[in-house]
């Protein structure tokens, strides 16, 4: 059965026969690119089009139907829409910075992609501070956003983009530290070391409650992060017309708004991979013949169907919870999640040394 | 107390959470509740609530009589002045004289479905009725005369 590390082993040693090696290393990254780039307009086409219609269906609609069967092609209809769409530049604006914004705010959500685990052995680079690289590299995305607001002269960008700023620097800490929770119990930041030690069960039934509470503060805190509802504030419709991205038009939208969608599958491949096994098929101690059933299911698959239910429980918070005040989104954060989380840790690495998980 | 306060916040907070997640879960899930109405595809079988705002429409019974008595509260509790009443004097048969309606405008191109009129009507002479296409292509074809022509009074009706 084909999977994804075959092909890649296939094209591998196809090309170092055909070329030499630095060619082939050249043609791989081409590929890589290529590859990366389809993947970022496949995911944005087909999350939104899945966040129209669970927002719909949550809100006792229909949603788009009309284009295409079902209303599938809504998106594609949409992305042409955007593409012929003029990109204006406001006269106020600073026109390099304005425009050099949303490509940041892209390559940073590309970059992160370097180190997850896609398959079974189907990864771009396995570093072995994969988390730490993760989780720092995703804060640069909010430089982004700050370059849109400040460049755009106006006032609600400028707004929006500060209050991303406060909510990113203060739902990192959280993020962090329950991301931290499972480095402890692996014992490591490497993702393959960590996706492995998850072959006996994931650490969400693993590491009883601290890591359910660490899963759950994870999920409130990356839903802040990127900038989702209820945490909108940076974009808040109603107060801000669109926040950071009020001056954009047409492409350079387009890219906010994809990067966006693509922030989400990151976050939630990431917790996939810290809380619910990543590629790893659900694994229950020894019993070997459940197990092997589970692994007839492709290990893409496994990820791609957490990820997908993760992505799902966002957008279900987004459509039912309200946005929060400014104040009530600090509050939240310093004086409870940022306690927890930290009360957490302690019980965590205590677990750990003791030896109390599985 | 102050951690017992501390977790009793957080239970209610998540609590209240969930139960708001339980609803829209609900909907996901049960696609029957869904209120949308396809308009053109669905002409025939449309279904619109008893309560729909549409336009002000007189009621006649079958004999072609209504219940206006030409009061113009209607008319006073109209926030637009949608409403013209324009009334006549009558000689009843005991020869005693009496004001009653004429003409029932009614300007639809002003009206913001309110309801002010129908509420203020004594008699409930006048109702909102369901339909809504009220495109055309000359504005005067909005003036409505309410009272259909002929009409009259019901008997009993002061
Ligand atoms: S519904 Fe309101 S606006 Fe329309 S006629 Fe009645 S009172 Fe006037
Ligand atoms: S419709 Fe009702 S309120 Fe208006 S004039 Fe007639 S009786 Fe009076």
């Amino acid at each position: 059965m084909p999977s994804l590390e075959n092909i890649a082993d296939i094209i591998h040693t196809w090309l170092n026969i055909t070329f030499n090696s630095t060619t082939a290393l050249l043609i791989e990254l081409v590929i890589v690119a290529v590859s990366a780039i389809g993947l970022f307009s496949m995911l944005g086409l087909i999350l939104i089009m899945m966040e129209r219609k669970v927002s719909a269906y949550m809100q006792v609609r229909l949603g788009p139907n009309r284009v295409g069967p079902k209303g599938m092609f809504q998106t594609v209809a949409d992305t042409l829409k955007l593409m012929v769409k003029e990109g204006m530049t406001p006269n106020g604006a600073d026109k390099f910075l304005f425009n050099l914004a949303p490509f940041i705010v892209m390559i940073v959500a590309m970059v992160i992609l370097a180190p997850l685990a896609f398959a079974k052995n189907f990864q771009l680079w396995d570093l072995n501070i994969g988390i730490l690289f993760v989780a720092s590299v995703s804060s640069v995305s909010v430089i982004g956003i700050l370059m849109a607001g400040w460049a755009s002269n106006n006032k609600y960008s400028l707004l929006g983009a500060m209050r991303s700023g406060a909510q990113i620097v203060s739902y990192e800490l959280s993020a962090g530290l329950s991301i931290i929770t499972i480095v402890i119990l692996t014992g490591s930041l490497k993702i393959s070391t960590i996706i492995q030690s998850q072959s006996d069960g994931w650490w969400i039934f693993k590491g009883h409650i601290p890591a359910l509470i660490a899963f759950v503060i994870f999920i409130i805190a990356v839903t802040a992060e990127t900038n989702r509802a209820p945490f909108d504030l940076a974009e808040a419709e109603s107060e801000l017309t669109a926040g950071f991205h009020t001056e954009y038009s047409g492409m350079k939208f387009a890219l906010f708004f994809l990067a966006e969608y693509v922030n989400i599958f990151i976050v939630c491949v990431l917790g996939a991979t810290l809380f619910l096994g990543g590629w790893m098929p659900l694994h229950f101690g020894t019993d070997t013949r459940f197990n092997e059933l589970m692994d007839y299911i492709p290990s893409s698959l496994w990820l791609f169907g957490k990820t997908f239910f993760l992505i799902f429980i966002i957008m279900w918070f987004r459509w039912t919870f309200p946005r929060l005040r400014i104040d009530q989104l600090l509050n939240l954060e310093w004086k409870y999640l940022l306690p927890i989380s930290m009360f957490n840790l302690l019980l965590t690495t205590l677990m750990a040394i003791m030896g109390w998980h599985f | 107390m102050f951690l017992k306060k501390y977790l009793q916040d957080i239970y209610y907070a998540v609590k209240s959470l969930l139960i708001g997640m339980r609803r829209t879960g609900y909907y996901f899930t049960h696609h029957k509740e869904i209120i949308t109405q396809q308009y053109p595809d669905n002409k025939d079988s449309l279904s619109l609530p008893e309560r729909f705002r549409g336009e002000v429409v007189m009621i006649h019974d079958e004999n072609n009589e209504h219940a206006c008595t030409g009061c113009t509260a209607c008319e006073l509790a109209c926030p637009n002045a949608t409403i013209k009443i324009i009334t006549q004097i009558d000689t009843t048969p005991e020869g005693k004289k009496k004001k009653a309606l004429n003409t029932f405008v009614y300007h639809l191109d002003l009206c913001t479905f309110c309801n002010l009129c129908i509420v203020a009507c004594p008699t409930d002479a006048i109702k909102m009725a369901n339909t809504f296409e009220h495109s055309v292509f000359d504005r005067s074809k909005l003036t409505k005369i309410l009272n259909k022509p002929d009409s009259k009074i019901r008997a009993g009706i002061e």
